[in-house]
């Protein structure tokens, strides 16, 4: 897998192409039909989720498959706030869900951040299971059917409504300027000393904790805070749909957002973003191609893992490369 | 709850706690040995109970059946391995993990495309088809007792073939020490085609003997994967004596849930799960290699 | 000024609580399965003097490092740093109270450059870790303890180098350098001069006689010629147990660690 290298965050040709994205993301809606703004903002939404677990697979070297729980658990917050006979509120039900979503994450986090290596995998699967429980076969969870919300949220606060989240343009770019924040927010962590610290922990945890650095609680942060990013987009979810059912929670759903990674890249934010994007386009392809498309995904996934282990940033990375001249010493 | 009562409970959990057993063993040994975790492990379930059930309706004869379900499943696994685990040893844990689940995908499609999606039963043979009788309204049933007999047979077989044969202690080396094995001329790859076709025999094994219990259905190979995770998780990764202890641990649990707690019985097996992981985060036992 | 020699292998509580040892054991020992790889070992470590542990292969002599700096963890004994029992602290504490470890298989961030690798080092001092949206890299006291460390172990040149693409010399340099980042009072050094030509080699000892005045050292070594040249104090150790331990003349001149040798691999 391709490695992060701190030389890399800071690359002059990223801010650039960072700012063509957005720009083109924010110009989109004028040119697309209303089926591909939704198409696009779920797109972004999911980027968020991928956001949130590169965060803990790409730099922190924790790889989970039970994400989808705090993704789900976040929707869920929406669903179980708003009321049957009116809309809930925007400012309250956000942080709300991020909190539930965080505080799940934390303790989870409790119990496996101490485990290693390939048992991380297995008992995140398994406790992320355990809330798709809860969800599916709880009176607490509303069972198997899910929840319908009447009414969208309203960013009503103090008497003033600056926008209109039954309006799906307005939904877009709120989402779009979401997904400014949390890349902007992870690249500022990044850059810090606890974001220094987690990579270190990736690149070689055993001389962390020799340097005296109290691993654990660097791996709990990062769970904790990856957990409540994939609240917001679990949140972001149910606010678009109108709607939340348990098979958020699944493991189906996990492993998705695992894949948008490797088809991005792990080691990068932009490889996050950019395979969520390529996640969603092959899906389609996929669905449109036959009612069996999951045997494409998983066949396409096969052969992704087996010649491009680096992701489609890597093929990116090396055609970059080639064009500008750069020796390959990193 | 009377004697009677409890005596099927406990019955009933060994039961489901073994055949757990036989499926975690085969994750725990391709893990263990290979390095590879395995997500697909449950496919290989469903796989085996689907064609105890094709096999079955064809042939009119259970017994025909899983004989034949299980040089099949050998011959999965064995070219499952040449094309595609191989290319796994070197990768990271990410990578093993993608493939198998593009896998589960693969097979549960398949499924779809070649059996449908539908419940199916399989029929008990005959022969064991009756019941012991325990009180005037209470009987337990023979094929489940038949299905504990052929596990703890098969536990047996394993532990001898592990720690009693040539073939076992090639295993057990190339656990520890993957160069050494091949520097002393001994074929890894050939090693390690035959653990991961073993395993997948096991968990196909495990299907076929399963089915007339529990039926045929779509979502049997994700559900036993992840109850297996937990086995794993609380036994030890590559320790046969811990994949038996836990097993029998979380059939009984789940078991006496279901009847004391039925609420929340489906959380009972994750909360025993977090409880050891605080005592205990590398499992109860020591793997394999030592 | 050193103690006189002890030949004899029994814990003794005058060594422990001697007001010059900061770093001292006490009937130390690590068994795995029926195997004692390090058995009722008592040794000190003085501030400004350098302890070399030298021994054939299989003595013993990194798992007492390990014991050491918390990376195992004792079945038996106890190890006293300033007179506190620190036996039950794991490795990251005992690093964090200021005992420093280099390893003898280089344990660097293979994809991080050399100034980086000090950086995080030293960062461990002053980690700031709610700090969350300066730029570690511009935070002052961090960077120059990083840089001091570099030049002090002969890598200031090779600061900007991604780790991996250094030389095997070069990254022996960082791996103490990143010791160095750390400011401890205790150096625990794990064969520092392992897999080095004769002129990488004679560097390692310069920078040791540098480091001697600064630090409690405790070198483990094959190279003899180094151990010679730097060592106040040498303890020889034997399947597990100290053989013999004293000053570098009292050690070349015995037979008994003549003896010892002859049966291994001469260095």
């Amino acid at each position: 897998m391709t490695p992060p290298s701190i030389a890399a965050i800071g690359s002059k040709w990223k801010p650039i192409a960072l700012v063509a994205v957005v720009a083109l993301l924010a110009l989109f809606p004028l040119a697309g039909s209303g089926f591909y703004v939704e198409l696009v903002a779920k797109v972004m939404i999911l980027a968020i989720f991928a956001l949130s677990l590169d965060l803990l697979v790409g730099y922190t070297g924790l790889v989970s498959f039970g994400h989808a729980a705090y993704f789900g658990i976040g929707a869920y917050a929406l669903g179980l706030m708003s009321p049957k006979y009116e809309a809930a509120n925007l400012w309250l039900t956000l942080p709300a869900a991020m909190l539930a979503a965080a505080l799940a994450a934390l303790a989870v986090g409790v119990f496996v951040v101490r485990v290693k290596g390939v048992y991380f995998i297995m008992v995140t699967l398994a406790f992320a299971q355990m809330f798709y429980f809860v969800f599916h076969d709880t009176k607490f969870g509303r069972g198997s059917d899910g929840i319908s919300m009447n009414f969208k949220p309203v960013a009503t606060i103090g008497g003033f409504t600056p926008f209109d989240l039954a309006n799906a343009w307005h939904v877009y770019y709120f989402v779009l300027a979401l997904l400014v924040a949390v890349f902007a927010l992870l690249r500022a962590v990044l850059r810090s000393s606890f974001g220094r610290a987690l990579q270190g922990i990736r690149s070689n945890e055993h001389r962390m904790i020799s340097l005296g650095f109290p691993v654990y609680w660097y791996k709990l942060a990062s769970f904790t805070l990856a957990g409540a990013l994939a609240g917001l987009a679990g949140y972001l979810s149910a606010l678009q749909f109108g709607f939340v059912n348990p098979e958020l929670l699944s493991w189906h759903q996990s492993g998705n957002v695992l894949l948008m990674l490797i088809l991005g890249g792990t080691g990068s934010l932009y490889g996050a973003v950019v395979g969520a994007f390529a996640f969603v386009a092959l899906t389609e392809i996929f669905q449109a191609l036959t009612k069996h498309w999951q045997l494409l995904l998983g066949g396409a996934i096969i052969l992704l893992v087996i010649f491009l282990p680096g992701g489609l940033a890597s093929v990116a990375g090396r055609f970059r490369r080639t064009l500008v001249g750069e020796v390959d010493d990193d | 709850m009377d004697i009677y009562t409890f005596l099927i409970q406990l019955l009933n959990g060994v039961q489901y706690g073994l055949l757990l057993f036989l499926v975690a063993s085969g994750l725990t040994l391709i893990f263990g040995i290979m390095g590879i975790i395995n997500l697909a492990h449950g496919s290989f379930y469903m796989v085996g109970a689907y064609m105890a059930f094709t096999l079955s309706s064809l042939t009119g004869n259970l017994f025909i059946a899983i004989v034949v379900g299980i040089v099949l499943s050998v011959v999965l696994g064995i070219v499952l391995e040449w094309a595609l685990i191989s290319h796994l040893y070197k990768r990271d844990h990410l990578e093993q993990v993608l493939l198998t689940y593009g896998l589960i995908l693969v097979f549960e499609e398949l499924r779809s495309l070649i059996v449908g999606n539908d419940v199916h039963g399989v029929a008990v043979p005959a022969i064991l088809s009756g019941s012991i009788p325990l009180t005037e309204t209470l009987s337990y049933p023979v094929y489940r007792l038949f299905m504990s007999a052929v596990c703890l047979v098969l536990a047996g077989l394993l532990y001898l073939l592990i720690h009693r044969t040539r073939v076992g202690m090639m295993i057990r080396a190339g656990a520890a020490n993957r160069e050494m094995v091949s520097a002393l001329g001994l074929n890894i790859n050939l090693v390690y085609r035959l653990v991961f076709a073993l395993g997948v025999a096991l968990a196909a094994f495990a299907g076929m003997i399963a089915a007339p219990v529990s039926s045929v259905y779509p979502g049997m190979g994700t559900q036993v994967l992840i109850i297996c995770f937990v086995v794993v998780v609380i036994g030890g990764i590559g320790s046969i004596w811990g994949a038996l202890a836990a097993a029998l641990l979380i059939g009984l649990a789940d078991t006496f849930g279901k009847i004391l707690i039925p609420e929340v019985a489906g959380i009972t097996v994750y909360l025993l799960m977090a409880v050891i992981l605080l005592w205990r985060p590398e499992g109860l036992f020591k793997r394999v290699g030592g | 000024m050193t103690e006189p020699a002890r030949t004899d292998r029994r814990s003794d509580a005058t060594v422990a609580s001697s007001p010059e040892r900061i770093l001292s054991t006490r009937g130390l020992t690590r068994r795995f399965g029926g195997l004692a790889a390090v058995n009722d070992v008592a040794i000190g470590i003085e501030f400004a003097r350098l302890h070399a542990v030298v021994g054939p292969n299989g003595a013993g002599k990194t798992t007492l490092i390990n014991l050491l700096s918390g990376d195992l963890r004792a079945s038996a004994g106890s190890v006293i740093y300033k007179g506190s029992d620190i036996t039950g602290f794991p490795a990251d504490r005992r690093s964090r109270i200021g005992i420093g470890r280099s390893f003898q298989k280089t344990n660097i961030f293979p994809n991080f450059t050399a100034f980086e690798n000090c950086r995080l080092a030293a960062q461990s001092r002053m980690p700031r870790p709610l700090h969350l949206f300066s730029d570690a890299a511009s935070f002052g006291p961090v960077a120059d303890a990083a840089t001091s460390a570099l030049d002090s172990a002969g890598l200031a040149l090779r600061a900007g180098r991604v780790a991996s693409t250094l030389s095997h010399g070069e990254q022996r340099q960082l791996e103490i350098a990143m010791v160095l980042a750390t400011r401890p009072e205790v150096l625990l050094l794990d064969e520092p001069l392992a897999g080095m030509g004769a002129e990488e080699a004679s560097l390692m000892v310069a920078l040791l006689r540098t480091l001697k005045p600064k630090h409690a050292t405790l070198l483990v070594e094959h190279d003899m010629d180094a151990v010679f040249a730097v060592a106040d104090l040498i303890t020889v150790m034997v399947n597990g147990q100290v053989l013999e331990s004293g000053p570098p003349a009292q050690i070349r001149a015995s037979a008994a660690v003549r003896d010892a040798y002859l049966g291994a691999e001469p260095e």
